[in-house]
Parts: structure tokens; C-alpha cells; sequence
């Protein structure tokens, strides 16, 4: 079966700044992967590249064996970093437009998730506090049933609670045989969800492993190891 | 059911010892059908993965008997799961063994310590 995700030389300048240089890549299908690396190492720009939203300079990005583009967006499902959606939006019109755009938006799991949660219908995303909005976008994006799901900073500052419920919702919703990539520099918090875990520095591969085999080969987690190779 | 992970050995092991320390203890009874993968993994907070990982092994020891159609259930013999509780047993003293060892507290003197020890707890 073809790759999920395959990169081949992939490079993306941004002027003078080098964001990703000659990054060779696999990732198979039903994996869970956490892009890790702190900030600046290009993981934003990977995950970019790999949802359509920016092209590369050099090399490629295949995704189901074919480069981004109307194909791709179908089987990928991308929660950005920042969000795109517009703040006077309510619940159900935000149910509307996910059921409009994409044929694989499973409306009702959705719904379910949300009135689990006690966020109303008539909810304006404007009133909503910070950890709840992150909820209801991962919860828009995880009702997708697609092959790929790109998460960028699913965790980034929300409390321990919300975190827990996050990570509970990725691993619960999730299509069979599909891949979830995370990418986070808060790597104790979603260890143990994760399959594999890709290091990214500087814009480079540094490691690929699983985390199983990284744990027995070093005796230590994934986290102590990252701060290791990234201390400053 | 509560989870806990430490750093510093595979995700997979610790859960797969949890597993089983649920089922010699009895808090999974024999011939009991067990959580599915996703149920599990939900309610551990951990990779879908890991835990069909650590449900095979449960399998290949023993502890466990799965059917294709109906699912995952602790094992109906009693004797597997009394060997398996001492065997773990054992691990531990081994270990309570060695750490005793290098304080220099030999098996008599360990012995009277714990049954002080049990008194004052009660």
C-alpha cells in the first residue's frame, strides 16, 4: 500500500531563512507520529506543506502518493495552528459549513461530542474561552473520517484537563487504518498517545523511532531524551 | 481503573503488567470478557497500538484467550493465573530482595522489620 506520506527532498526557504532542508520522510498509515521540535525547527511549515497551504522550494511532499492539491484535501483533515474560522460563527453554523465542505464530516459524532461537552447549538465562537474553542475546532476536525490528520499545537496552552480530554478524543475518534500526525514541543504530554516520534532541528531530520524502541534502547522517555538532544 | 506510566521503560511493558496485575488480583475474574483495544486505550489515555501490543502478549502468556468474533476474555483456568500471580509475586520480592541487600538487612532482620512494619500501619 502506498505511504500516507512521503517527503523526498524536501526544502522551503523563506527569503534568507532556511525553514526545511533536504527532508526525506515516510510515514505509514494507521500510525499515530508526534512531529517534535522546538520552535522554529519547521514543523509548521511541514504540516503547511503537507495540507496545500504552502509549496515547496525544492524537492516533494506526497500525500496518498499524489502531490497536495484538490485530491489530498479530500482525505486530509488539518487543524491550523491559528484558527481560520470567523469568531461570530455559532456551533451550528460552524456544523453547517464543515457538512457543506467536506463529504466525510460526520455530523452527528460531532454533535454528540459537542452536547457531551454541554457547548450549545447557538454557542458564538467569539464567547467561548480559550480551551473550549480548541475543543470545538479539534472536535469539527476529528469528525472528519480521513486518512490523514494533521494537528498543529492541538495542546498548546490549555490546561491539564482540557489536555487529558484533547488527547482522550484524538485516540477515540480517529478512523481506522488512518494517520494522526501531532506536531508539539510539549512532548511529555502526548508520549504516550504517539506510535512514532519524528525530531526535527533546524529544519532537519534528527530521529525517527518509535517511541517503544527509543524508551528500551535509551531507558529513558521520549521527553528527557528531546531535551538532551535540544538543550540550549 | 487507574493508569500510570513512568518514563523510563516501554509504554507497551507497563501497560501489559497493569493488565495482568488486573487480572491475578481479580479485579478482571476468570472467563471475564475483557475492555476492547479502543475502550482501553481511551480510558488510559494511550496510543490504540500499545495496548492490542500488550493484549497480544497477555494472549501468548496465557492470561488471555481472544475470538475473532466476540472478543477478548481472561482465561477460564485458574491454574494460569495462580502461576502467573506468584510468578510476579516473585518478581517483586526479587527486587525487595536486592534492595534490602544493599542496606545491608539480611532476611531475618527483614522479616521482623515487616511484621513491625504491619503492626504500626494497622
Amino acid at each position: 500500500m502506498t505511504p500516507i506520506l512521503t517527503c523526498t527532498g524536501l526544502s522551503k526557504r523563506y527569503g534568507a531563512k532556511q525553514a526545511l532542508s533536504g527532508v526525506n520522510l515516510t510515514v505509514p498509515r494507521g500510525r499515530i507520529v508526534g512531529l517534535l521540535g522546538p520552535n522554529g525547527s519547521g514543523k509548521t511549515t511541514l504540516i503547511k506543506i503537507a495540507a496545500g497551504l504552502l509549496t515547496p522550494t525544492e524537492g516533494e511532499l506526497r500525500v496518498d502518493g499524489y502531490l497536495p492539491g484538490i485530491e489530498t484535501k479530500r482525505i486530509v483533515s488539518y487543524l491550523p495552528e491559528r484558527t481560520y474560522l470567523n469568531d461570530w460563527m455559532r456551533v451550528r453554523d460552524l456544523l453547517r459549513y464543515f457538512s457543506d465542505f467536506y463529504a466525510d464530516f460526520r455530523v452527528d459524532t460531532a454533535r454528540q461530542m459537542l452536547s457531551d461537552l454541554g457547548i450549545g447549538d447557538s454557542m458564538r465562537l467569539r464567547t467561548m474561552s480559550k480551551g473550549t474553542k480548541e475543543k470545538v475546532q479539534l472536535i469539527l476536525v476529528m469528525s472528519r473520517e480521513s486518512e490523514l490528520y494533521l494537528l498543529d499545537e492541538p495542546i498548546g496552552g490549555v490546561d491539564p484537563a482540557t489536555r487529558d480530554y484533547i488527547l482522550r478524543t484524538i485516540i477515540s475518534h480517529y478512523s481506522e487504518n488512518a494517520t494522526v500526525i501531532i506536531s508539539t514541543h510539549l512532548i511529555a504530554d502526548v508520549e504516550q498517545v504517539l506510535d512514532d516520534v519524528v525530531f526535527l532541528k533546524e529544519g532537519q531530520i534528527h530521529t525517527v523511532s518509535s517511541v517503544d524502541e527509543l524508551r528500551e534502547e535509551k531507558g529513558k522517555s521520549v521527553d528527557a531524551l528531546f531535551r538532551e538532544v535540544f538543550r540550549c | 481503573m487507574n493508569w500510570e506510566f513512568s518514563p523510563d521503560r516501554p509504554i507497551y511493558a507497563q501497560v501489559l503488567e497493569q493488565l495482568a496485575a488486573a487480572i491475578v488480583s481479580g479485579r478482571y475474574r476468570p472467563g471475564e470478557r475483557l475492555p476492547s483495544v479502543r475502550e482501553l486505550a481511551e480510558a488510559a489515555a494511550v496510543n490504540p497500538n500499545t495496548v492490542q501490543r500488550a493484549m497480544a502478549e497477555l494472549e501468548q502468556c496465557g492470561l488471555a484467550v481472544g475470538y475473532r468474533t466476540t472478543g477478548r476474555f481472561v482465561t477460564g483456568d485458574e491454574t494460569v493465573i495462580r502461576s502467573m500471580r506468584e510468578q510476579m509475586a516473585s518478581e517483586k520480592l526479587k527486587a525487595f530482595d536486592r534492595s534490602m541487600e544493599r542496606l545491608g538487612v539480611g532476611y531475618e532482620e527483614a522479616k521482623e522489620m515487616l511484621s513491625k512494619w504491619n503492626e504500626a500501619r494497622k
